[in-house]
Protein backbone atom coordinates (compact mmCIF):
# COMPACT_ATOMS: atom_id res chain seq x y z
CA UNK A 1 0.00 0.00 0.00
CA UNK A 2 1.66 3.76 -1.15
CA UNK A 3 -0.61 5.02 1.90
CA UNK A 4 2.17 5.20 4.36
CA UNK A 5 3.66 8.79 4.95
CA UNK A 6 6.42 9.15 8.13
CA UNK A 7 8.13 12.41 9.49
CA UNK A 8 10.95 11.42 11.39
CA UNK A 9 14.89 12.68 12.01
CA UNK A 10 17.29 10.89 9.75
CA UNK A 11 20.00 11.49 12.81
CA UNK A 12 20.14 12.76 16.11
CA UNK A 13 22.13 13.48 18.84
CA UNK A 14 22.90 10.31 21.69
CA UNK A 15 19.93 10.57 24.21
CA UNK A 16 17.91 13.29 22.28
CA UNK A 17 14.05 13.10 22.20
CA UNK A 18 12.75 12.57 18.63
CA UNK A 19 9.50 13.19 17.64
CA UNK A 20 7.91 11.06 14.99
CA UNK A 21 4.84 11.34 12.53
CA UNK A 22 2.71 9.01 10.88
CA UNK A 23 -0.33 8.79 8.32
CA UNK A 24 -1.16 5.91 6.85
CA UNK A 25 -4.34 6.51 4.40
CA UNK A 26 -7.18 4.59 5.03
CA UNK A 27 -11.16 4.99 4.91
CA UNK A 28 -11.41 2.71 8.57
CA UNK A 29 -14.96 1.84 7.55
CA UNK A 30 -16.36 0.90 10.65
CA UNK A 31 -18.79 -1.68 9.24
CA UNK A 32 -22.13 0.58 10.63
CA UNK A 33 -22.51 2.79 7.51
CA UNK A 34 -25.03 2.05 4.81
CA UNK A 35 -24.09 2.72 0.55
CA UNK A 36 -27.00 4.83 -0.83
CA UNK A 37 -29.16 1.60 -1.77
CA UNK A 38 -29.53 0.81 2.17
CA UNK A 39 -26.44 -2.04 2.16
CA UNK A 40 -24.52 -2.34 4.92
CA UNK A 41 -20.60 -0.73 4.01
CA UNK A 42 -18.59 -3.89 5.39
CA UNK A 43 -16.46 -3.26 8.06
CA UNK A 44 -12.56 -2.44 6.96
CA UNK A 45 -10.17 -1.06 9.59
CA UNK A 46 -6.52 -0.97 10.00
CA UNK A 47 -6.20 -2.72 13.40
CA UNK A 48 -2.86 -2.26 14.69
CA UNK A 49 0.20 -0.19 14.35
CA UNK A 50 3.95 -0.98 16.03
CA UNK A 51 6.94 1.30 15.78
CA UNK A 52 9.89 -0.66 16.56
CA UNK A 53 13.42 0.57 17.22
CA UNK A 54 16.39 -1.58 16.45
CA UNK A 55 13.80 -4.56 16.58
CA UNK A 56 12.03 -3.29 19.90
CA UNK A 57 8.60 -1.73 19.96
CA UNK A 58 8.59 1.84 21.16
CA UNK A 59 4.94 2.56 20.51
CA UNK A 60 1.95 0.33 19.92
CA UNK A 61 -1.62 1.16 18.88
CA UNK A 62 -5.03 -1.07 18.54
CA UNK A 63 -7.55 0.34 16.27
CA UNK A 64 -10.77 -0.04 16.88
CA UNK A 65 -13.97 0.60 14.48
CA UNK A 66 -14.98 4.81 15.39
CA UNK A 67 -11.36 5.92 14.37
CA UNK A 68 -11.42 8.41 12.16
CA UNK A 69 -10.22 7.71 8.31
CA UNK A 70 -6.39 7.95 7.71
CA UNK A 71 -4.93 7.04 11.48
CA UNK A 72 -2.25 9.62 12.05
CA UNK A 73 -0.14 9.21 15.72
CA UNK A 74 2.24 11.44 16.48
CA UNK A 75 4.99 10.26 19.11
CA UNK A 76 8.34 11.11 20.81
CA UNK A 77 11.28 8.37 20.92
CA UNK A 78 14.63 9.14 23.04
CA UNK A 79 17.19 8.22 20.29
CA UNK A 80 20.36 6.41 21.84
CA UNK A 81 21.27 4.01 19.64
CA UNK A 82 22.10 4.12 15.34
CA UNK A 83 19.64 1.80 14.41
CA UNK A 84 16.42 0.72 12.10
CA UNK A 85 13.26 2.04 12.57
CA UNK A 86 10.21 -0.17 11.52
CA UNK A 87 6.52 1.54 11.14
CA UNK A 88 4.10 -1.65 10.40
CA UNK A 89 0.70 -1.27 10.03
CA UNK A 90 -1.88 -4.33 10.35
CA UNK A 91 -5.87 -4.37 8.82
CA UNK A 92 -8.15 -6.72 10.23
CA UNK A 93 -7.61 -9.29 7.19
CA UNK A 94 -3.88 -9.85 8.27
CA UNK A 95 -2.53 -7.57 5.21
CA UNK A 96 0.76 -5.74 6.33
CA UNK A 97 2.50 -2.76 5.34
CA UNK A 98 6.06 -2.18 6.32
CA UNK A 99 8.18 0.67 6.08
CA UNK A 100 11.49 1.21 7.62
CA UNK A 101 14.08 4.60 8.05
CA UNK A 102 17.53 4.30 8.97
CA UNK A 103 18.51 7.03 12.57
CA UNK A 104 22.28 7.45 12.89
CA UNK A 105 22.93 8.75 16.43
CA UNK A 106 26.01 10.48 16.85
CA UNK A 107 27.58 10.00 20.86
CA UNK B 1 -48.86 26.53 -0.48
CA UNK B 2 -50.06 28.84 2.16
CA UNK B 3 -50.26 33.29 2.21
CA UNK B 4 -47.29 32.37 4.07
CA UNK B 5 -45.34 30.91 1.88
CA UNK B 6 -46.32 33.05 -1.45
CA UNK B 7 -45.52 35.86 0.49
CA UNK B 8 -41.70 34.85 0.85
CA UNK B 9 -41.50 33.47 -2.43
CA UNK B 10 -42.88 36.80 -3.79
CA UNK B 11 -39.77 38.67 -2.63
CA UNK B 12 -41.64 40.03 0.74
CA UNK B 13 -42.70 42.85 -0.99
CA UNK B 14 -46.19 43.51 0.37
CA UNK B 15 -46.16 44.75 3.91
CA UNK B 16 -47.59 42.39 6.33
CA UNK B 17 -51.16 43.35 7.72
CA UNK B 18 -49.72 42.49 11.51
CA UNK B 19 -47.56 45.57 11.21
CA UNK B 20 -50.32 48.20 9.96
CA UNK B 21 -51.54 48.12 13.85
CA UNK B 22 -48.85 49.44 16.11
CA UNK B 23 -50.67 52.86 15.88
CA UNK B 24 -49.62 55.78 17.78
CA UNK B 25 -46.48 53.37 19.54
CA UNK B 26 -42.99 54.42 19.38
CA UNK B 27 -41.47 52.39 16.05
CA UNK B 28 -39.34 49.57 16.91
CA UNK B 29 -36.20 50.17 16.60
CA UNK B 30 -34.15 47.13 14.69
CA UNK B 31 -30.08 46.98 13.61
CA UNK B 32 -28.33 44.94 11.51
CA UNK B 33 -24.61 44.67 12.11
CA UNK B 34 -22.76 43.97 8.83
CA UNK B 35 -23.48 44.82 5.39
CA UNK B 36 -22.59 42.28 2.98
CA UNK B 37 -24.97 40.02 1.58
CA UNK B 38 -27.07 38.98 4.80
CA UNK B 39 -27.03 42.05 6.88
CA UNK B 40 -28.29 44.28 3.54
CA UNK B 41 -30.49 41.83 2.42
CA UNK B 42 -31.75 41.89 6.15
CA UNK B 43 -32.12 45.42 6.18
CA UNK B 44 -33.70 45.72 2.92
CA UNK B 45 -36.31 43.40 3.44
CA UNK B 46 -36.95 44.88 6.83
CA UNK B 47 -37.66 48.35 4.91
CA UNK B 48 -40.06 46.65 2.38
CA UNK B 49 -41.89 44.36 5.01
CA UNK B 50 -42.52 47.10 7.71
CA UNK B 51 -42.03 50.36 6.90
CA UNK B 52 -42.94 51.69 10.43
CA UNK B 53 -39.86 50.04 11.94
CA UNK B 54 -36.55 51.92 12.45
CA UNK B 55 -34.04 50.21 10.86
CA UNK B 56 -30.08 50.90 10.64
CA UNK B 57 -27.77 49.21 9.15
CA UNK B 58 -23.86 49.77 10.69
CA UNK B 59 -21.01 49.33 8.25
CA UNK B 60 -17.74 50.47 8.56
CA UNK B 61 -16.94 50.18 4.71
CA UNK B 62 -18.95 52.90 2.23
CA UNK B 63 -18.69 50.31 -0.66
CA UNK B 64 -19.04 46.77 -0.22
CA UNK B 65 -16.83 44.62 -2.20
CA UNK B 66 -18.32 41.03 -3.27
CA UNK B 67 -16.48 37.67 -3.08
CA UNK B 68 -19.00 36.00 -5.43
CA UNK B 69 -16.99 35.91 -8.92
CA UNK B 70 -13.81 37.93 -7.33
CA UNK B 71 -12.35 34.38 -8.36
CA UNK B 72 -12.38 36.04 -11.74
CA UNK B 73 -10.69 39.21 -10.66
CA UNK B 74 -7.50 37.17 -9.84
CA UNK B 75 -7.74 35.50 -13.07
CA UNK B 76 -7.55 38.75 -14.65
CA UNK B 77 -10.63 38.15 -16.34
CA UNK B 78 -12.49 40.90 -14.55
CA UNK B 79 -12.49 44.06 -12.67
CA UNK B 80 -12.66 44.34 -8.94
CA UNK B 81 -15.16 47.52 -9.77
CA UNK B 82 -17.69 45.19 -11.31
CA UNK B 83 -17.21 43.60 -8.06
CA UNK B 84 -18.20 46.80 -5.91
CA UNK B 85 -21.62 48.21 -4.21
CA UNK B 86 -22.59 51.18 -3.02
CA UNK B 87 -24.90 51.83 0.15
CA UNK B 88 -26.68 54.64 -1.92
CA UNK B 89 -30.01 53.06 -2.27
CA UNK B 90 -30.27 51.64 0.56
CA UNK B 91 -29.83 54.56 2.38
CA UNK B 92 -32.42 56.42 0.18
CA UNK B 93 -34.77 53.72 0.80
CA UNK B 94 -34.76 55.13 4.49
CA UNK B 95 -32.19 52.67 5.68
CA UNK B 96 -29.99 54.85 8.57
CA UNK B 97 -26.53 53.87 7.49
CA UNK B 98 -23.95 54.12 10.08
CA UNK B 99 -20.65 53.96 8.41
CA UNK B 100 -18.74 53.04 11.87
CA UNK B 101 -17.68 49.76 13.06
CA UNK B 102 -19.27 48.14 15.99
CA UNK B 103 -17.29 46.80 18.96
CA UNK B 104 -19.20 45.63 21.01
CA UNK B 105 -22.80 44.80 21.95
CA UNK B 106 -24.86 44.40 25.41
CA UNK B 107 -27.62 42.08 25.06
CA UNK B 108 -28.61 42.34 28.46
CA UNK B 109 -29.30 46.46 27.92
CA UNK B 110 -29.71 45.64 24.23
CA UNK B 111 -27.02 48.45 22.82
CA UNK B 112 -24.79 48.28 20.49
CA UNK B 113 -21.43 50.43 20.90
CA UNK B 114 -19.54 51.80 18.29
CA UNK B 115 -15.57 52.44 17.18
CA UNK B 116 -16.35 56.42 17.66
CA UNK B 117 -17.79 55.56 21.13
CA UNK B 118 -21.58 56.00 20.05
CA UNK B 119 -24.14 53.71 21.76
CA UNK B 120 -27.10 52.75 19.69
CA UNK B 121 -30.11 50.95 21.65
CA UNK B 122 -32.00 48.11 19.88
CA UNK B 123 -35.47 46.32 20.41
CA UNK B 124 -33.97 43.60 18.12
CA UNK B 125 -30.32 43.25 16.72
CA UNK B 126 -29.43 41.10 13.28
CA UNK B 127 -26.11 40.16 13.66
CA UNK B 128 -24.79 39.58 10.08
CA UNK B 129 -20.71 39.92 10.81
CA UNK B 130 -19.40 37.89 8.24
CA UNK B 131 -16.13 35.75 9.29
CA UNK B 132 -12.58 36.76 10.82
CA UNK B 133 -9.53 34.47 10.30
CA UNK B 134 -7.93 32.48 12.94
CA UNK B 135 -4.23 32.83 12.91
CA UNK B 136 -3.41 29.11 13.67
CA UNK B 137 -1.25 28.03 11.11
CA UNK B 138 2.20 28.97 12.75
CA UNK B 139 4.41 31.38 10.80
CA UNK B 140 0.88 32.76 9.31
CA UNK B 141 -0.13 36.20 10.44
CA UNK B 142 -2.07 39.26 9.83
CA UNK B 143 0.80 41.00 9.54
CA UNK B 144 2.76 38.78 7.16
CA UNK B 145 -0.25 37.48 4.93
CA UNK B 146 0.33 39.78 2.22
CA UNK B 147 3.00 37.12 1.31
CA UNK B 148 0.72 34.96 0.89
CA UNK B 149 -2.68 36.22 0.19
CA UNK B 150 -5.88 34.30 1.36
CA UNK B 151 -7.93 37.07 -0.89
CA UNK B 152 -10.72 35.42 1.04
CA UNK B 153 -12.26 39.03 1.49
CA UNK B 154 -12.70 40.67 -1.47
CA UNK B 155 -10.88 43.44 -2.13
CA UNK B 156 -6.88 44.87 -1.76
CA UNK B 157 -5.67 40.85 -1.59
CA UNK B 158 -8.04 39.78 -4.42
CA UNK B 159 -5.61 42.20 -6.27
CA UNK B 160 -2.41 41.60 -5.01
CA UNK B 161 -2.64 37.76 -5.45
CA UNK B 162 -3.65 38.73 -9.09
CA UNK B 163 -0.24 40.52 -9.68
CA UNK B 164 1.31 37.89 -7.85
CA UNK B 165 0.49 35.51 -10.30
CA UNK B 166 1.20 37.90 -12.99
CA UNK B 167 4.39 38.48 -11.90
CA UNK B 168 5.46 34.37 -11.24
CA UNK B 169 8.53 32.96 -13.08
CA UNK B 170 8.08 31.54 -16.05
CA UNK B 171 7.05 27.41 -14.93
CA UNK B 172 6.97 28.30 -11.35
CA UNK B 173 4.20 26.71 -9.30
CA UNK B 174 1.38 28.40 -7.27
CA UNK B 175 0.15 26.58 -4.28
CA UNK B 176 -2.90 26.95 -2.00
CA UNK B 177 -3.56 25.88 1.11
CA UNK B 178 -7.05 24.78 1.73
CA UNK B 179 -8.87 24.43 5.24
CA UNK B 180 -11.01 22.07 6.56
CA UNK B 181 -14.68 23.00 7.19
CA UNK B 182 -16.34 24.79 8.32
CA UNK B 183 -15.29 28.04 5.87
CA UNK B 184 -17.10 30.50 3.81
CA UNK B 185 -17.71 29.64 0.57
CA UNK B 186 -16.81 25.58 0.23
CA UNK B 187 -16.06 25.29 -3.51
CA UNK B 188 -14.46 28.59 -3.58
CA UNK B 189 -10.61 27.51 -3.44
CA UNK B 190 -11.67 25.28 -6.67
CA UNK B 191 -12.90 27.63 -8.62
CA UNK B 192 -9.92 29.72 -7.68
CA UNK B 193 -7.37 27.04 -8.65
CA UNK B 194 -9.75 26.05 -11.45
CA UNK B 195 -9.76 30.41 -13.00
CA UNK B 196 -5.91 30.53 -12.05
CA UNK B 197 -4.85 27.23 -14.08
CA UNK B 198 -6.87 28.99 -17.08
CA UNK B 199 -4.74 32.07 -16.53
CA UNK B 200 -1.77 30.61 -16.13
CA UNK B 201 -2.55 28.07 -19.26
CA UNK B 202 -2.56 31.50 -21.70
CA UNK B 203 0.62 33.12 -20.06
CA UNK B 204 2.46 30.83 -17.89
CA UNK B 205 1.67 27.30 -19.41
CA UNK B 206 4.59 25.38 -18.01
CA UNK B 207 3.40 26.36 -14.57
CA UNK B 208 1.90 23.96 -12.08
CA UNK B 209 -1.15 24.66 -9.64
CA UNK B 210 -0.66 22.67 -6.41
CA UNK B 211 -3.25 21.98 -3.97
CA UNK B 212 -3.04 21.05 -0.32
CA UNK B 213 -5.99 20.64 1.16
CA UNK B 214 -6.91 19.65 5.20
CA UNK B 215 -9.79 17.77 3.76
CA UNK B 216 -10.34 14.19 2.08
CA UNK B 217 -13.54 15.90 0.20
CA UNK B 218 -14.51 18.49 -0.89
CA UNK B 219 -17.53 19.98 -2.75
CA UNK B 220 -18.43 19.70 -6.35
CA UNK B 221 -15.14 17.11 -6.58
CA UNK B 222 -15.97 14.63 -9.07
CA UNK B 223 -17.25 17.73 -11.16
CA UNK B 224 -13.85 20.05 -10.56
CA UNK B 225 -11.49 17.21 -10.91
CA UNK B 226 -13.26 15.75 -14.19
CA UNK B 227 -12.71 19.71 -15.28
CA UNK B 228 -9.61 20.29 -14.28
CA UNK B 229 -8.59 16.91 -16.32
CA UNK B 230 -10.91 17.77 -19.15
CA UNK B 231 -9.51 21.76 -19.30
CA UNK B 232 -5.82 21.77 -17.78
CA UNK B 233 -4.61 18.45 -18.63
CA UNK B 234 -1.82 17.64 -15.38
CA UNK B 235 -1.17 21.44 -14.35
CA UNK B 236 -3.86 20.97 -11.81
CA UNK B 237 -3.06 18.57 -8.74
CA UNK B 238 -4.45 18.00 -5.14
CA UNK B 239 -3.32 16.56 -2.05
CA UNK B 240 -6.16 15.99 0.73
CA UNK B 241 -5.97 15.16 4.03
CA UNK B 242 -5.35 11.52 3.13
CA UNK B 243 -2.44 12.41 1.18
CA UNK B 244 -0.94 14.12 4.69
CA UNK B 245 -1.42 17.36 3.24
CA UNK B 246 -3.36 19.79 5.99
CA UNK B 247 -0.34 22.75 5.81
CA UNK B 248 0.46 22.69 9.70
CA UNK B 249 3.06 25.52 8.99
CA UNK B 250 4.32 27.96 6.84
CA UNK B 251 7.66 30.38 5.85
CA UNK B 252 5.56 33.59 4.46
CA UNK B 253 9.36 35.29 4.32
CA UNK B 254 10.62 32.50 1.13
CA UNK B 255 6.99 31.23 0.63
CA UNK B 256 7.56 27.65 1.89
CA UNK B 257 4.81 25.73 3.06
CA UNK B 258 5.26 22.65 5.46
CA UNK B 259 3.01 19.84 6.16
CA UNK B 260 3.72 17.21 8.53
CA UNK B 261 5.94 14.94 5.71
CA UNK B 262 6.87 17.80 3.44
CA UNK B 263 8.18 21.05 2.46
CA UNK B 264 6.56 22.33 -0.37
CA UNK B 265 8.67 25.62 -2.11
CA UNK B 266 5.93 28.05 -3.74
CA UNK B 267 6.63 30.91 -6.21
CA UNK B 268 2.98 32.33 -5.37
CA UNK B 269 1.35 31.04 -2.70
CA UNK B 270 -2.45 31.30 -1.64
CA UNK B 271 -2.98 30.24 2.22
CA UNK B 272 -6.74 30.44 2.97
CA UNK B 273 -6.78 30.43 6.98
CA UNK B 274 -9.01 29.18 9.08
CA UNK B 275 -12.04 30.72 9.88
CA UNK B 276 -14.55 31.66 12.84
CA UNK B 277 -17.46 34.07 13.30
CA UNK B 278 -16.23 38.03 13.13
CA UNK B 279 -14.71 38.98 16.45
CA UNK B 280 -17.68 41.00 17.40
CA UNK B 281 -20.03 37.60 17.71
CA UNK B 282 -17.91 37.16 20.72
CA UNK B 283 -17.96 40.04 22.48
CA UNK B 284 -21.55 40.13 21.82
CA UNK B 285 -21.96 36.78 23.79
CA UNK B 286 -23.45 34.88 20.32
CA UNK B 287 -20.46 31.95 19.29
CA UNK B 288 -20.05 29.06 20.72
CA UNK B 289 -16.60 27.46 21.64
CA UNK B 290 -16.75 26.81 18.09
CA UNK B 291 -15.97 30.20 17.21
CA UNK B 292 -19.59 30.45 15.03
CA UNK B 293 -23.28 31.30 16.03
CA UNK B 294 -25.64 28.53 17.34
CA UNK B 295 -29.07 29.63 16.28
CA UNK B 296 -32.48 28.17 16.52
CA UNK B 297 -33.14 27.24 12.96
CA UNK B 298 -36.57 28.48 12.54
CA UNK B 299 -35.84 32.52 13.42
CA UNK B 300 -32.31 32.53 13.33
CA UNK B 301 -32.66 33.54 17.11
CA UNK B 302 -29.20 32.77 18.99
CA UNK B 303 -29.34 30.38 21.14
CA UNK B 304 -27.21 32.15 23.62
CA UNK B 305 -28.71 35.52 23.84
CA UNK B 306 -32.55 37.18 23.72
CA UNK B 307 -33.30 39.79 21.12
CA UNK B 308 -30.48 39.19 19.28
CA UNK B 309 -30.38 36.73 15.65
CA UNK B 310 -27.12 35.99 13.69
CA UNK B 311 -27.41 35.04 9.93
CA UNK B 312 -25.11 34.54 7.22
CA UNK B 313 -21.71 33.37 7.43
CA UNK B 314 -21.43 33.39 11.17
CA UNK B 315 -24.29 31.45 11.94
CA UNK B 316 -24.45 28.10 12.48
CA UNK B 317 -26.94 26.72 9.77
CA UNK B 318 -25.36 23.02 9.60
CA UNK B 319 -26.42 21.76 6.40
CA UNK B 320 -27.00 24.89 4.73
CA UNK B 321 -23.39 26.27 3.49
CA UNK B 322 -21.55 29.86 3.51
CA UNK B 323 -22.59 31.38 0.71
CA UNK B 324 -23.92 34.73 -0.66
CA UNK B 325 -27.36 32.61 -1.64
CA UNK B 326 -27.87 31.14 1.67
CA UNK B 327 -27.16 34.05 3.13
CA UNK B 328 -29.58 36.04 1.24
CA UNK B 329 -32.35 33.83 1.72
CA UNK B 330 -31.52 33.44 5.58
CA UNK B 331 -32.03 37.27 5.92
CA UNK B 332 -34.86 37.19 4.01
CA UNK B 333 -36.60 34.78 6.41
CA UNK B 334 -35.34 36.50 9.12
CA UNK B 335 -35.93 39.53 8.75
CA UNK B 336 -40.11 38.02 8.15
CA UNK B 337 -39.32 36.28 11.71
CA UNK B 338 -38.02 39.53 13.49
CA UNK B 339 -41.77 41.37 11.87
CA UNK B 340 -43.61 39.35 13.44
CA UNK B 341 -41.88 38.85 16.95
CA UNK B 342 -42.49 42.53 17.15
CA UNK B 343 -45.73 42.11 16.28
CA UNK B 344 -46.19 39.50 18.58
CA UNK B 345 -47.03 36.84 15.61
CA UNK B 346 -45.84 33.13 15.94
CA UNK B 347 -43.16 32.57 13.65
CA UNK B 348 -43.30 30.69 10.16
CA UNK B 349 -41.64 27.33 9.14
CA UNK B 350 -39.75 27.81 5.60
CA UNK B 351 -37.61 25.69 4.10
CA UNK B 352 -34.89 27.40 2.15
CA UNK B 353 -32.97 26.55 -1.17
CA UNK B 354 -29.04 27.51 -2.16
CA UNK B 355 -27.23 26.88 -5.17
CA UNK B 356 -23.71 27.59 -5.64
CA UNK B 357 -22.37 28.56 -8.98
CA UNK B 358 -18.64 27.30 -10.04
CA UNK B 359 -16.45 28.19 -13.09
CA UNK B 360 -14.19 25.66 -13.80
CA UNK B 361 -13.13 28.18 -16.64
CA UNK B 362 -14.78 31.40 -17.90
CA UNK B 363 -17.03 30.01 -19.80
CA UNK B 364 -17.96 26.67 -18.15
CA UNK B 365 -19.95 26.65 -15.06
CA UNK B 366 -20.77 23.64 -12.50
CA UNK B 367 -23.18 24.01 -9.71
CA UNK B 368 -24.49 22.40 -6.50
CA UNK B 369 -28.46 23.27 -5.45
CA UNK B 370 -29.83 22.34 -1.70
CA UNK B 371 -33.00 22.21 -0.41
CA UNK B 372 -32.87 22.66 3.77
CA UNK B 373 -35.72 22.58 6.18
CA UNK B 374 -35.74 23.62 10.02
CA UNK B 375 -35.35 20.94 12.21
CA UNK B 376 -35.49 21.59 16.23
CA UNK B 377 -31.86 21.84 16.62
CA UNK B 378 -30.45 21.87 12.94
CA UNK B 379 -30.81 22.72 9.58
CA UNK B 380 -31.44 19.75 7.79
CA UNK B 381 -30.64 18.45 3.59
CA UNK B 382 -33.83 17.66 2.50
CA UNK B 383 -33.18 14.15 1.20
CA UNK B 384 -33.51 13.78 -3.00
CA UNK B 385 -33.86 17.46 -3.36
CA UNK B 386 -31.41 19.63 -5.50
CA UNK B 387 -28.12 18.39 -6.88
CA UNK B 388 -25.46 19.27 -8.78
CA UNK B 389 -24.73 19.19 -12.14
CA UNK B 390 -24.25 16.22 -14.24
CA UNK B 391 -20.76 14.42 -14.88
CA UNK B 392 -21.36 13.32 -18.41
CA UNK B 393 -22.66 17.11 -19.55
CA UNK B 394 -22.28 18.14 -23.21
CA UNK B 395 -20.05 21.36 -22.90
CA UNK B 396 -23.20 23.69 -24.13
CA UNK B 397 -24.45 22.69 -20.66
CA UNK B 398 -21.50 24.10 -19.06
CA UNK B 399 -21.40 27.08 -21.27
CA UNK B 400 -25.27 27.56 -20.22
CA UNK B 401 -24.28 27.37 -16.31
CA UNK B 402 -21.42 30.24 -16.69
CA UNK B 403 -24.33 32.29 -18.61
CA UNK B 404 -26.56 31.17 -15.12
CA UNK B 405 -23.81 31.42 -12.99
CA UNK B 406 -23.70 35.77 -14.58
CA UNK B 407 -27.06 35.79 -14.20
CA UNK B 408 -27.15 35.15 -10.52
CA UNK B 409 -24.87 37.53 -9.74
CA UNK B 410 -26.24 39.99 -11.56
CA UNK B 411 -30.15 39.25 -10.05
CA UNK B 412 -28.87 39.21 -6.78
CA UNK B 413 -26.48 42.62 -6.22
CA UNK B 414 -29.12 43.90 -8.19
CA UNK B 415 -32.04 42.71 -5.65
CA UNK B 416 -29.57 43.72 -2.45
CA UNK B 417 -28.20 46.72 -3.34
CA UNK B 418 -30.32 48.25 -5.67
Amino acid sequence: MAGARISVPSRARSGEVISIKTLFSHPMETGYRRDALGLAIPRDIVSEFVCSYDGRAVFRAELNPGIAANPYFAFSVRADRSGTLEFRWTDQDGNVTVETRELAVEP
Amino acid sequence: MTNRRSLLIGGLAAPLAGCAGRGASPAARVVVIGGGFAGASAAGTLRQLAPEVDVTLIEPNPVYTACPFSNLVIAGERRLDAQQFSYQNLKAAGINLVQQRATDVDPATRQVVLENRQVIAYDKLIMAPGIDFQWTIPGLSAGNADRMPHAWRAGAQTVLLRDQLRGMRPGGTFVMSIPEAPYRCPPGPYERASLIAHYLKQHNPKAKVLLLDGKDQFSKMSLFRAAWTTLYGDMVEWQGAADGARVVEVDAGNRTLHTDFESVSADVASVIPPQRAAAIAERAGVADASGWCPIEPRTFASMLQDNVHVIGDAAIANAMPKSAFAANAQAKLCALQVVKALNSETPVTSKLINTCYSLAAPDYGISVAGVYAPGDRAWLDVEGAGGVSPLDADIAVRRAEAGYAEDWFTTITREVFG
